[in-house]
């Protein structure tokens, strides 16, 4: 469905306006505007280095951007400031990354206890068993005690995402998550975010798997060179994509 | 945390590498013999000075593990101060670093002696402040400068992807330190930690220069009331025994540490 029905229906969870942002002389964001509502699920497309991952880091204000908003829920983060603003607006934001990132010294569920028993305060008996059930929804139940050196890529990557949510985000974004697997374990992970966007979780994700983009997506963004070319439904994207640019971009990953 | 302490105890019970210091134990022991049956009479005296000696070294050894211990505590605040993005913090912990780390241990514990009263009044109370503490004052500052430097390497080899995941996660600079950088350290600053430890206690002896009774100052009061040359040669290579089977066992740990991280 276009975009501008979602948006009147509800105010989105994640707004961009016209975001701009540079490293030196290189323009990595040119008017960025981008929406995510409440329950969406948005995926990014685009070739290297066109800015997907500045976008997501923007969102989580590991990045500052030069001009523009970047709104979510009530929080302007293009106007933060301290730390413990910064921290704030964290703790409500999963991210995921192409590297799993995880804490290579804890095991997998002190990996995913970790955040909530240091930075919520939750207390360690619940912050475990809450843990337990969140590595039995993304089917790791059975590696409780085990280090992250022990596992595979999609095994760390699933730790990564009860990791995430562990911290119960309103949003959760997923930087090429898939990119650095194993293609026998991509699947696995992709069924995990499958099943997060089908409850519901609100999911921003950088992907260069197109059929799962296609599949599970809400709606899809085209980046190209900092700007967002075009957006729209799935079926537009992938099948009639008005942009010569993306329709350039799209056959080329299918052949 | 738990676990690193669980992987050290676990070595520590591996036999067959701690070998080589039973080894040299045996042999050690085996000279001594030999030379109690040739020199049976100087080694009787050199027995009559044992305890004295044992307590010199005791003083050693307290020295050494306090000076160790406050210049590990110091040495990680100057090292997290190093990486401080703010100048006017990081700049005057470089400063220390360098300054210490340039001195000779010798200079330092001369100082340490001379800049500090005899006595701290408290009140109208006096507290003894004794030449041993001073020494291990002298001796725990560059310490402090090393351990910064063996800290701040670490924490700087671990990616910045740590960092990144930490502050997503909602992590302050602190807390990232605190409890996903710093426990990743330990396991990469033992080997260098122990290897400075055993510098630190073989160091203890320079506190014999400013007057404190270690093990070398008594080895020292024992030949000259002694006066006798053999007893003399005994009494040192008593000296260097003792410190053998302090620091040998260190060494020889440190470097198994080392080998078994050594692909991390
Ligand atoms: N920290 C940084 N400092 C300087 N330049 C950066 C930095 N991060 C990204 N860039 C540059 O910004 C541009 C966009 O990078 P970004 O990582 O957002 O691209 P991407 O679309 O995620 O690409 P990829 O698919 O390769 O991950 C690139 O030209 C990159 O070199
Ligand atoms: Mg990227």
């Amino acid at each position: 469905m276009p975009q501008s029905d979602t948006f009147s229906e509800h105010p989105p969870l994640v707004r961009l306006r016209k975001v701009h942002l540079s490293f030196g002389s290189n323009h990595v964001l040119k008017c960025i505007d981008l929406n995510v509502r409440q329950g969406g699920a948005v995926s990014i497309i685009g070739p290297s280095g066109s800015g997907k991952s500045t976008i997501l880091r923007c969102i989580n204000g590991l990045l500052t951007p030069d001009r523009g908003e970047v709104v979510v829920g009530d929080t302007p983060v293009h106007s933060l400031r301290t730390e413990a603003e910064r921290i704030a607006l964290r703790k409500r934001i999963g991210f995921v990354f192409q590297q799993y990132n995880l804490f290579p010294h804890l095991t997998v569920l002190q990996n995913v206890v970790l955040a909530p028993t240091r930075i919520l305060g939750v207390e360690r008996e619940t912050a475990e068993r809450e843990a337990r059930e969140l590595l039995a929804k993304v089917r790791l139940a059975d590696k409780d005690d085990a280090y992250p050196g022990q596992l595979s890529g999609g095994q760390q990557q699933r730790v990564a995402i009860a990791r995430a949510l562990a911290m119960h985000p309103q949003l959760v974004l997923f930087d090429e998550v898939t990119s650095a697997l194993d293609p026998e374990t991509v699947g696995e992970v992709l069924s995990v975010i499958r099943q997060l966007v089908q409850d519901g979780m609100t999911c921003l994700l950088v992907t260069h798997e197109m059929r799962f983009a296609e599949e599970v997506s809400h709606e899809i963004v085209f980046t190209e060179g900092g700007e967002i070319v075009e957006h729209g439904t799935p079926r537009d994207i992938f099948h009639a994509p008005r942009n010569p640019r993306t329709h350039a971009f799209i056959n080329a990953l299918r052949n | 945390m738990a676990s690193e302490d669980a992987l050290i105890l676990r070595t520590s019970r591996v036999v067959p590498r701690i070998s080589p210091v039973v080894w040299w134990i045996a042999i050690v022991a085996l000279a001594w013999l030999g030379l109690a049956h040739f020199h049976g009479n100087t080694v009787a005296t050199l027995r009559v000075w044992l305890p004295l000696l044992a307590s010199g070294l005791w003083m050693n050894i307290l020295i050494s593990v306090l000076a160790i211990g406050i210049g590990t505590v110091l040495g990680i605040i100057v090292g997290a101060l190093e990486l401080s993005r703010m100048r006017w913090v990081s700049a005057p912990a470089r400063g220390y670093v360098q300054a210490f780390r340039n001195a000779p241990m010798l200079v330092l514990i001369f100082f340490a002696t001379y800049v500090f009263p005899f006595e701290i009044q408290v009140g109208s109370l006096y507290l003894p402040f004794p030449d041993w503490i001073k020494a291990t004052i002298g001796l725990a500052l560059p310490a402090s400068a090393h351990i910064a430097e063996i800290f701040r390497g670490a924490i700087l080899s671990i990616a910045s992807a740590q960092w990144e995941a930490s502050a997503s996660l909602g992590f302050s600079r602190a807390r990232t330190l605190r409890w996903v950088i710093l426990p990743q350290c330990v396991k990469r600053v033992l080997p260098p930690w122990m290897n400075l430890y055993a510098m630190i206690t073989m160091s203890t002896t320079l506190a014999s220069l400013v007057g404190v009774t270690e093990l070398l100052e008594v080895a020292r009061i024992a030949s000259n009331t002694v006066n006798r040359t053999d007893f003399t040669i005994f009494v040192y290579l008593a000296v260097l025994t003792l410190f053998f089977l302090y620091c040998y066992p260190i060494t020889r740990f440190t470097a198994h540490l080392e080998q078994k991280y050594a692909f991390h």
